[in-house]
């Protein structure tokens, strides 16, 4: 009986802390946690390095590639045009898949379909560039993933990932991100985790990196096993991110400590 | 596939300070990296910036391994005519790229 009391106690305490989501009008970009230097440092074009990737991308884009002999261009012609808002739309819906696909996994299909090429590992300088490239004309764009009915059951999982304690802190996203964003973790500052601007540029990292990278990075830290690159659960966990931020402009490339 | 960002104002006028900003695509390796079976990663540096303006040399940097990846180079200098400026990156492994940007003195 005693021992029931309890569960049911510290149960109810586990629901407490996992209960307050951040409400829409205090939402923030990481942006925001930033110092005026490294604002002023994806402000400006010419001094973001992710632009570098961005210029690559872009000549990714009319390069011809696989055994078709296509560039991205001769399907979708003008990236500026075709690709406006489409990242803000991402991870969709992929009916042959039945399944969500994020935009590094969106571009593999293309390769796949209808370039006849192989894919681009993840994290490569390719990937990386071209979705760069692409996002980057959704910059200002409201985020807007999760629109798609028959996405809904993925965000779902996704949530339920970002509250679920593991790894050997036995600490969940949530416990972080929706809980303790205003406070500091060994002098950095906890941000709410708004996927905005990716691929984005870490001083850090001193490279451009996806999502993906950062999620496996924040598992890692918790000390649990992290997901393989393009695992269902990655990709959950990015959609779920991304309907959470809905309606936050993007900001690709981003720059980020 | 290197390339380079860079920020010159495109007019100035006679005499005007004026700030370049340059950003280079590079890895920067600094040499003092292990695999994981214990080889070093061989040094992969810029070690050489140099911008002329004209044909004169305005600003040179030497770049040493502690430098970030992708470095941004800005440097403040006058003009007094109008012309070209040219940027030299040289590294290792052959490292060797260039870029220019034009301004006008009124």
């Amino acid at each position: 009986m005693r021992i029931a009391l309890c569960i049911a106690l510290l149960t109810a305490m586990a629901g407490t802390t996992l209960a307050t989501e951040i409400p829409l009008d205090q939402r923030r970009s990481g942006y925001s946690f930033m110092s005026a230097d490294t604002q002023a440092m994806q402000d400006e074009d010419t001094a973001n390095p992710g632009m570098l990737f961005v210029l690559d991308g872009e000549a990714l884009w009319k390069r011809k590639a696989g055994a078709a002999n296509k560039a991205c261009a001769d399907c979708h012609d003008d990236a500026r045009v075709s690709m406006k808002g489409v990242a803000a739309h991402y991870p969709a819906f992929e009916k042959t898949l039945g399944k969500p696909v994020d935009l590094e996994g969106r571009i593999n299909l293309c390769r796949a379909d209808h370039q006849q090429a192989s894919p681009f590992a993840y994290e490569s300088r390719e990937l990386l560039a071209l979705s760069a490239y692409v996002a980057q004309q959704s910059r200002g764009v409201p985020i807007a993933a999760g629109d798609d009915p028959e996405i809904a059951p993925f965000v779902e999982k996704g949530h339920a990932l970002f509250i679920q304690r593991q790894g050997q802190l036995n600490l969940a996203c949530a416990n972080c991100h929706d809980d303790n964003w205003d406070k500091k973790l060994a002098g950095s500052a906890i941000t709410q985790a708004q996927p905005t601007g990716y691929p984005l540029y870490r001083l850090e990292w001193q490279s451009l990196g996806s999502l993906q990278r950062r999620l496996r990075a924040c598992i890692t830290g918790i000390r649990a096993q992290a997901y393989d690159y393009g695992s269902p659960e990655l990709v959950e966990l990015e959609l779920y991110l991304m309907t959470r931020a809905r309606g936050m402009p993007v900001e690709t490339p981003a720059v980020r400590p | 596939m290197p390339s380079a960002l860079i920020n010159v104002p495109k007019k100035a006028k006679r005499g005007d300070v004026i700030e370049i900003k340059t950003l280079m695509s590079h890895i920067m390796e600094t040499g003092y990296r292990h695999t994981a079976s214990g080889d070093v990663v061989p040094r992969d540096i810029i070690t050489s910036f140099t911008c002329r303006f004209n044909g004169t040399e305005v600003f040179r940097a030497d770049l040493y391994p502690a430098i970030a990846a992708n470095p941004f180079i800005t440097f403040f200098t006058t003009v007094t005519e109008s012309g070209k400026f040219e940027f030299e990156w040289i590294g290792d492994k052959g490292f060797s790229e260039t870029a220019q940007a034009s301004i006008t003195v009124e």
